[in-house]
């Protein structure tokens, strides 16, 4: 228990006195050391940021932007660095805790005592702070606890105010909340600084660093108040953020409050930075079962033991809970995102093929899972029981081995399927639809060659682009030419196909009009070899733009379009791939005619044009021409008995409730897979998860991937707790959202994560934190970050109607959401944000990452912002000349043209080591991100702003702050 | 009677008109009981060297139920200017450009020689042939391969600026555009889904846009320049396209799995070719030419599955209603040739497999558009590339022998009226006082539209006199008959050919041998065939041969001599000779007999022999046998087993197969070589003669009839003893042996039956 690290705040507190403090000890891991005194901890002003660890590493939270200091500025001088994870001391404290809570004001006043008279004061206004935190729960003002802490400050700094408001401006929507009810409680205090709550916190900020605790981060004044210090048990995994504060100050205290929560509350860069530092560049052996992997975000090399690379599988926890009981009491999804065909580094071994020939895989008799190290071989070897049903098996007599003295087969270590966890069988006539070899993959390129698309020169530029594209197609290494056959269709109201037979002189064009009912008007041609009919398919290519050139044709088709690729793979009885290069509404009277629905004013804006962006366009039809891919594939996903996998997602077919059918499936794509009990689970035995992909190569050999990983099982709520992965949970929760968007209303949605969440938490908080102030936040330690990633993903377009948002947009998102794996959708939830002006131009790594926040941004500053899809580069209106001379090779600020998203090529260090960090954020991922540039306090600046998840949402959406308020209010509620 | 037979050929040469009787009986009673019904047959483009056209237009009768045109036997004033119709009596006024009109002085429709007269209408413009080839690809390498060079060659047949188009068919069906440069392009249908008109020119984009072009972006300012003309190009701008395009056509490229027919979508590909004229060129002369090389296995039309195992439909599947296809099949047919006729279009079918191809579904489309039907085993043969050469020969002035788009506008005086009409025509449903409300083939109408002729092209028009016994018809008096024939010319010049005729009224009571004088047996013969072989279409065929029998008995009843109950009293005067003969042979004909035809053969034979003139039809009725020896001169001689003698050499005609049998002996020398030995250079002649004559018939005949040489013993001979009448068979016995002629194993009646039978019951009270 003492493990988890939490925030809490003093609920009961609220009252004033010692509870404000409370709301820093975030970290209340246990730290043993800490226990021994509670009173003591309030000095460390536990508020400590981040973990205890980081307290160590006080540099990790960068002093918050130039604004935040303004507040701590005091304290930042004081203790800069100081991201307290210092706290710590107060570990034990959950427990000893929370008997100090009530007592609390009674405590505090020693400790403040021993302080200074300022600390008082500040707790004092903590304690309104708290009040504040009330308001934003009007019931119970306790929880709020955290909100106290940053309250505190307000009434002895006079100029803090003037900070305050700023901020107070920022928050609207909390204050409101805040103030009615924090401000009833405490008058005083709180209107000091003006109609919002907001004013008071920033003094006690300020007054922080004064005190011994100071040691906090800058940022954290606000819990040294609470001192939190002591409280901070989390000794474990106590992560850094403490928020307790956090929540609190949220709430009430407009911005400053927010800046300086910032830093208090748990940071994603933070948690990244020490899975970084602790796990990073270092070899991950797989040979443990339940074994919680680094980080999606911290590079390393990993070994196969015996369980998938977690490249492969991700889970969601890596210990279940025994019972369904248990399961629904943490409400915890019990999920595996598994990219079954994801890039193996170049270091790490590539997948063995297993071969047995004519007589194919074996398999256990009764639930048919393949060979795999969770068989168990008995008898002497002539039998193995499955790992996964318990049956036992006969040996195979070609498969038989004599067992060693551990009871192993002697081939252990020569066979892949008995030591490792992932590898491909060649499949067997067996496992190929109608027991025939499939035939080799296609390739059909569909081109949209209607007015505006020939006019625009975009069909000019598929056309050029293929003539190079098509000489990588993929191909087996060992093979001399791509197994893949391309074929050709352009289209505008009517289809057009091509005749590219080798033989032929010319191409010959046929036209299908029927849309209603499209067909494929020939076989024999359509679809060919490349490299045999290069020549018919380049003169094709040279002739499409000016055969269309004189076509005043500008309406589309769409449906039909897919139809035919689709009946043109049906009738060569091949699988494969099309490529539509579609770029209008198809309008023309065909199935699937669509009306315009989104504002037409977006034609022939500027708008427009950033979508015709050819460079990024070419980047994106090149990797996914040249990507691995599998074909026609068929996933099924066993489990040992007790639990079975109940729901899918991902791009995905189901005819039936086990069989994942996809047409294609390549290396980026993911499918989420929910588990279910359906019985206990033992902890001996644990879960076993077996994952298998029959399907198509791409010179048409049918194999077998098979992925097994060993969980862990455990009767205690805390084990479950300690083994979530944050990541992968949000990958959970954004494809079971998104997916329930289309049958349910965005609000039920929103809601459903929301209380989720906070069950989540509740959860732990009653049953595995050490007992401490109702009003405190706690978090486990491997979900610190949920609250701010669940925030990023509610604030998702998708998960927003809003004019302002094209419907397309939204589709677009979805549809890409629907098929991430672990490391993308953690990107795509929480943008990457680098300060390129801190660049070191000596040194080859990236600089570190900073929150995705405004008050991250300085005026002096480049910041690199990266998604997944968008990237931007942002440019404070006081970057330093040397470096925008460096990037841009012009002299000034004013003289950058943001219109372009290519940076040119300077032969300086800058431009060089910028353009490397682009590529090296690039290149892991699957989509060619377009680089936006953005000049602080220009327009375009707000498309940039919705990027920075932090802060308040563009389109609605609160802020980490506000959100962590609400939850905090949530969990207050199920607790009650 | 020679004067009659004159006569009869007089008119026939002046006007290509045939009627069954010559002198018409004066009333309704007496006309019914004739039997033969009072007919013509009428080959309305006649050809007619000594006829240029005059370069007017007919002046016509006034009345605008009549609109008869002025001719020789109208009633004329010259002085008061005015002429009275001879079948409405009304006076018109001559119009002005006749002002110089005397007796001296008389436009050519009104002298007599001129009863058939051209006249070329110089209005309205004139709009190029057109020519749209659609091919079928199903085919044998080698088959493609010559069809493909005959159609090439075809090319420079064609008039030059006639219109040429393509649309080849297999599983899909495929138009070509012509137009393109550098790649060719084609737009493609399914087999099996059937398109309106207004679809498959919308899918053509022959349609112009309802809304043009939206307002974003400046209107085209150019029309379309006929939109159609993608398709449809002028010979002379693109014969080296279309000939590099049909050279590169290949075999359907769908693969045709064993024991699986290949998908033929002629039905689909036959309606865009429809569709596709309808919109752009209707009431234009316009040739769809189907060639097709097997039956349709899919889609609308589809007469065969694609399974092998399941054979085509044969006359015992029909008969026992198990030709599952049939119905629809016909049916969808009918519909496009209705509609290619209202067009003014017709539609050509030439069909070369080896197996039947559908012609018995597809029949309509050349029957009723008056395009033609051509059977062969393959197109890599003679008959085929020969028959279709022959297409486009040419006249003695140059033109081509095809004509399109005619009406056939006839007018009776009072006492008759028209019953209708049977060859390659279909009514325009044009009533009027002078249609009859009995119908005798295509009637109800007194005008057909025959949308392709040429001019051997032959209707049987059928006629009933309407004068009531009891008013009768002054001395002298004259019915007429009046023939206007509106079409297109090869020259694509507007043509009108009026034909007036006039026969004398006899009153059957007391003129009967005047009237039996002027019978018309070959035409009467014809008339009565075209009228079993209409009947044999829609009636079971045992059916029809009743009701042949019974017309013939009737028939004999009334113009035989005889004395009751006494067969061999009987006799018929020369006029009527002939007539149970053709009879005879009629029923064996296969126009009339199924067995051992199939349907398609059936059809393809029916479909000749109703619209080809008298003396070929006559042929395809009794063929003709000549016979060639040392004794003589080669003679006709009877079509009778005891014709084929040992010592002889006999060339039959059946119109659709010409046969050289050799006789026993002479097969022997034959084989011996007697030919090659100088002494013997009599008997190479007489091998060498019906070699040149054959080839003589060979050249005029269309479609090329069938080749056969063979001799005694020989498969083949086979068409010639199914012919000839079986006067000795293996069951009358006292031929056996004899040098008289060759048994026929047959059970047929043979004529010398026939005879007895039908003298015994004409004679009989019974009846």
């Amino acid at each position: 228990m003492s493990q988890q690290g939490y925030v809490a705040t003093p609920p009961y507190s609220q009252p004033q006195p010692g509870i404000g403090l409370s709301p820093p000890h975030y970290g209340h891991y246990g730290d043993p050391s800490h226990t021994a005194s509670p009173t003591g901890m309030m000095k460390p002003a536990g508020p400590l940021g981040p973990t205890a660890t980081g307290a160590i590493l006080p540099p990790g939270p960068p002093p918050p932007g130039p604004h935040q200091f303004g507040q701590n500025g005091a304290h930042a001088t004081g203790h800069p660095p100081q991201r307290f994870s210092g706290p710590p001391p107060v570990n034990n404290v959950a427990s000893s805790y929370a008997p100090y809570q009530p007592s609390a004001q009674s405590s505090y006043p020693t400790p403040m005592s021993t302080s200074s008279v300022t600390q008082l004061g500040s707790q004092l206004s903590a304690m309104q702070i708290n009040s504040y935190g009330s308001g934003m729960a009007p019931p119970s003002q306790g929880p709020p606890g955290p909100q106290s802490a940053t309250s505190f400050q307000t009434p002895p700094r006079p100029p803090q105010p003037s900070i305050l408001q700023p901020g107070s401006q920022v928050l609207p929507p909390p204050p409101t909340k805040l103030n009615g009810p924090g401000a009833s409680p405490l008058p005083p205090p709180m209107y000091r600084p003006d109609g919002l709550a907001g004013p008071p916190p920033p003094n006690a900020q300020y007054q922080l660093p004064p005190l011994p605790g100071q040691t906090l981060g800058a940022g954290y004044p606000p819990q040294q108040e609470a001192n939190s210090g002591p409280q901070m048990a989390g000794t474990q995994l106590s992560y850094p953020g403490g928020f307790p504060g956090g929540p609190a100050q949220m709430a009430g205290p407009p911005q400053p409050q927010k800046k300086l929560d910032l830093d208090s509350i748990p940071s994603p860069i933070q948690v990244i930075e020490n899975d970084r530092a602790s796990r990073g560049g270092q070899v991950y052996a797989t040979n443990t079962r339940g074994q919680i992997p680094p980080l999606v975000t911290t590079d390393c090399i990993i070994q196969d033991q015996g369980n998938a690379s977690p490249r492969f599988i991700r889970c969601t926890t890596y210990c279940f809970p025994c019972t369904s009981d248990m399961a629904k009491q943490a409400q915890i999804p019990l999920a595996a995102v598994i990219k079954p065909f994801a890039t193996i580094p170049s270091n790490e071994t590539p997948l063995y093929l297993v071969n047995h020939g004519e007589s194919g895989p074996v398999r256990c008799n009764r639930c048919k899972a393949y060979m795999c190290p969770f068989m168990q071989f008995i008898e002497g070897g002539r039998r193995y029981q499955c790992g996964f049903c318990n049956c036992v098996n006969d040996v195979p007599p070609f498969y038989f081995q004599h067992l060693d003295h551990i009871g192993r087969r002697l081939d252990h270590y020569e066979k892949p399927e008995l030591s490792l966890g992932s590898y491909e069988y060649v499949a067997t006539l067996d496992y190929c639809r109608k027991n025939k070899p499939p035939n080799p993959p296609a390739f059909i390129f569909m081109i949209d060659v209607s007015y505006s698309n020939i006019k625009n020169g975009l069909v000019k530029l598929i056309c050029e682009e293929l003539k190079t594209v098509l000489e990588k197609l993929p191909k087996e290494e060992q093979e001399e030419m791509s197994a893949i056959r391309v074929g050709f269709i352009t289209y505008n109201k009517v289809l057009h196909f091509f005749n590219v037979k080798s033989n032929l002189a010319q191409p010959q064009m046929m036209v299908v009009t029927d849309v209603g009912e499209v067909f494929v008007p020939l076989l024999d041609g359509f679809l060919v070899n490349y490299q045999e009919s290069q020549s018919v398919i380049h003169n094709l290519l040279d002739q499409i733009p000016d055969m269309f050139a004189d076509s005043n044709e500008n309406e589309t088709v769409f449906a039909p379009v897919i139809q035919a690729g689709m009946e043109a793979l049906k009738a060569a009885d091949c699988p494969g791939k099309l490529f539509i290069f579609h770029s209008s509404l198809p309008t023309a009277e065909a199935p699937g005619k669509l009306k315009n629905r989104d504002d037409k004013k977006l034609v022939n804006t500027d708008k427009e044009k950033m979508h015709l962006d050819s460079q990024q366009f070419l980047n994106d039809l090149r990797n996914d021409i040249e990507k691995k891919i599998g074909f026609d594939a068929i996933m099924r996903v066993r489990t040992s008995t007790g639990f079975r996998a109940t729901d899918f997602f991902g791009g995905i077919l189901m005819n039936n409730t086990t069989d994942v059918e996809m047409a294609a499936i390549d290396c980026d794509k993911a499918v989420t897979v929910e588990f279910k009990h359906d019985d206990k689970l033992s902890e001996d035995s644990g879960a076993l998860i077996q994952c298998a992909v029959l399907y198509t190569t791409i010179s048409g050999q049918r194999r077998l991937r098979i992925h097994n990983l060993g969980l862990n099982c455990s009767s205690q709520l805390a084990d479950l707790y300690k083994s979530c992965e944050t990541d992968a949970l949000i990958n959970f929760f954004a494809k079971s959202a998104f997916k329930a968007v289309l049958h349910q209303p965005l609000k039920v949605i929103r809601e459903i994560l929301v209380n989720q969440t906070a069950h989540m938490l509740a959860c732990y908080r009653k049953n595995c934190a050490s007992p401490s102030a109702a009003s405190q936040l706690i978090l486990p330690d491997s979900m610190k970050v949920l609250p701010v990633y669940m925030n990023c993903l509610l604030k998702n377009c998708v998960l927003l109607s809003r004019p302002e948002i094209s419907t397309d947009e939204r589709a677009f998102q979805r549809q890409l959401v629907m098929t991430m794996g672990v490391a993308d959708s953690q990107l795509f939830f929480y943008p990457q944000l680098l300060p390129i002006h801190t660049l070191d131009v000596k040194s080859t790594t990236l600089p570190a990452a900073v929150r995705c926040s405004e008050s991250r941004l300085s005026e002096g500053g480049i910041f690199l912002l990266a998604n997944g899809l968008h990237m931007f580069l942002w440019l404070g209106v006081s970057s330093p000349p040397e470096l925008i001379q460096g990037i841009f090779n012009v002299p000034s600020f004013a003289h950058i043209n943001t219109d372009t998203t290519l940076l040119p090529e300077v032969g300086n260090p800058y431009s060089q080591q910028l353009r490397m960090i682009m590529g090296i954020i690039q290149q892991k991922r699957p989509y060619s991100m377009k680089l936006t540039l953005v000049k602080q306090r220009e327009q375009p600046e707000m498309v940039f702003r919705q990027f920075l998840v932090e802060d308040k949402g563009l389109y609605g959406g609160s802020s980490y702050v506000d959100f962590l308020c609400c939850v905090h209010k949530e969990i207050c509620q199920l607790l009650n | 009677m020679a004067t009659y037979l004159e006569f009869i050929q007089q008119n026939e040469e002046r006007d290509g008109v045939r009627f069954s009787w010559n002198v018409w009986p004066s009333s309704r009673l007496e006309a019914t009981r004739m039997v033969v019904p009072l007919a013509c047959l009428l080959t309305p483009l006649k050809e007619r060297p000594d006829l240029p056209p005059v370069q007017y237009e007919p002046v016509l009768c006034s009345r605008p139920t009549c609109k008869a045109v002025l001719n020789p036997l109208c009633q004329v004033d010259y002085r008061a200017k005015l002429w009275a119709c001879n079948f409405c009596f009304q006076r018109n006024q001559f119009p002005p450009a006749y002002g110089g009109i005397s007796e001296v002085n008389q436009p050519a429709e009104l002298m007599p020689q001129f009863s058939t007269i051209e006249y070329m209408v110089q209005r309205g413009a004139q709009s190029p042939l057109i020519f749209l080839y659609v091919v079928d690809t199903c085919l044998e390498e080698d088959d493609l391969q010559a069809l493909k060079e005959s159609l090439q060659m075809s090319l420079s047949l064609l008039p030059p600026d006639a219109l040429v188009g393509l649309i080849t068919f297999g599983r899909m069906v495929q138009v070509h555009e012509l137009s393109c440069e550098g790649i060719s392009k084609s737009y493609v249908f399914r087999g099996t889904k059937d398109l309106t008109a207004k679809q498959i020119q919308d899918m053509l984009g022959l349609t112009k846009p309802a809304t043009p072009m939206q307002q974003a972006r400046p209107a085209q300012p150019q029309e379309h320049p006929s939109v159609s003309s993608r398709f449809l190009q002028p010979v002379h701008k693109i014969d080296m396209n279309l000939t590099d395009l049909l050279g590169e056509l290949q075999r359907d490229p769908w693969p045709v799995t064993q024991g699986k027919r290949p998908l033929r979508s002629t039905g689909v590909a036959l309606s865009i070719a429809v569709g596709l004229l309808e919109g752009t060129f209707p009431n234009t002369g316009a040739r769809i030419m189907l060639f097709t090389g097997g039956p349709p296995t899919q889609g609308p039309g589809m007469v065969v599955g694609d399974e092998l195992k399941i054979p085509i439909r044969s006359w015992h599947d029909i008969e026992k209603d198990n030709a599952r296809f049939m119905k629809k099949a016909t049916k969808h047919y009918e519909m496009l040739a209705n509609r290619t006729a209202a067009n003014g279009h017709c539609i050509d079918i030439y069909a070369c497999a080896l197996d039947q191809t559908g012609l018995l579904e597809m029949k309509c489309c050349a029957n009723l558009t008056g395009g033609y039907m051509v059977m062969g085993d393959s197109f890599n043969t003679s008959l085929f590339k020969q028959t279709f050469q022959r297409i486009f020969t040419k006249d003695f002035n140059g033109d081509f022998r095809m004509a399109f788009g005619a009406t056939l506008d006839v007018k009776t005086s009072r006492e008759l009226k028209i019953a209708g009409a049977i060859g390659p025509c279909v009514s325009l449903n044009v009533k009027g006082p002078c249609v009859s409300e009995n119908e005798l083939g295509v009637g109800g109408t007194s005008q057909w539209k025959i949308c392709g002729l040429d001019p051997t092209s032959t209707l049987g028009i059928y006629f009933e006199v309407v004068n009531q016994h009891n008013a009768p018809i002054p001395q002298g008096g004259r019915g007429a008959i009046q023939f206007v024939t509106r079409y297109q010319h090869s020259s694509t010049q507007r043509r009108i050919r009026v034909t007036t005729i006039a026969r004398n009224w006899a009153d059957a009571q007391t003129q009967l041998r005047h009237i039996e004088a002027a019978f018309d047996q070959e035409a009467a013969a014809v008339l009565m065939a075209r009228l079993g072989v209409f009947r044999a279409e829609s009636e079971e065929g045992p059916d029809v041969l009743r009701w042949l029998d019974r017309q013939l008995i009737r028939l004999c009843q009334k113009f035989g001599q005889y004395n009751k109950e006494d067969p061999a009293s009987f006799r018929l005067s020369d006029s009527f000779s002939l007539y149970p003969q053709f009879m005879f042979h009629l029923r064996r004909s296969p126009f009339l007999q199924v067995f051992n035809n199939s349907p398609d053969e059936s059809s393809y034979y029916r479909h000749h022999f109703a619209r080809q003139d008298l003396t070929q039809s006559l042929i395809m009725i009794q063929p003709i046998l000549y016979s060639y020896s040392f004794h003589g001169p080669p003679e006709p001689v009877l079509l009778d087993s005891s014709s084929i003698l040992a010592d002889r050499i006999l060339l039959m005609d059946t119109f659709f197969q010409i046969v050289i049998y050799l006789g026993e002996t002479i097969a022997q020398w034959r084989k011996a070589g007697y030919q090659d030995m100088p002494e013997y250079e009599n008997f190479k002649h007489l091998l060498q003669a019906p070699l040149d004559d054959a080839q003589e018939i060979l050249q005029a005949r269309f479609p090329m009839p069938r080749y056969i040489n063979t001799e005694h013993g020989g498969s083949q001979a086979r068409f010639l003893l199914s012919k000839v009448n079986p006067s000795q068979t293996h069951n009358n016995h006292y031929a056996w042996g004899q040098e008289t002629g060759a048994p026929i194993l047959t059970d047929d009646v043979s004529l010398q039956v026939f005879m007895d039978h039908l003298k015994k019951l004409a004679v009989s009270s019974a009846c």
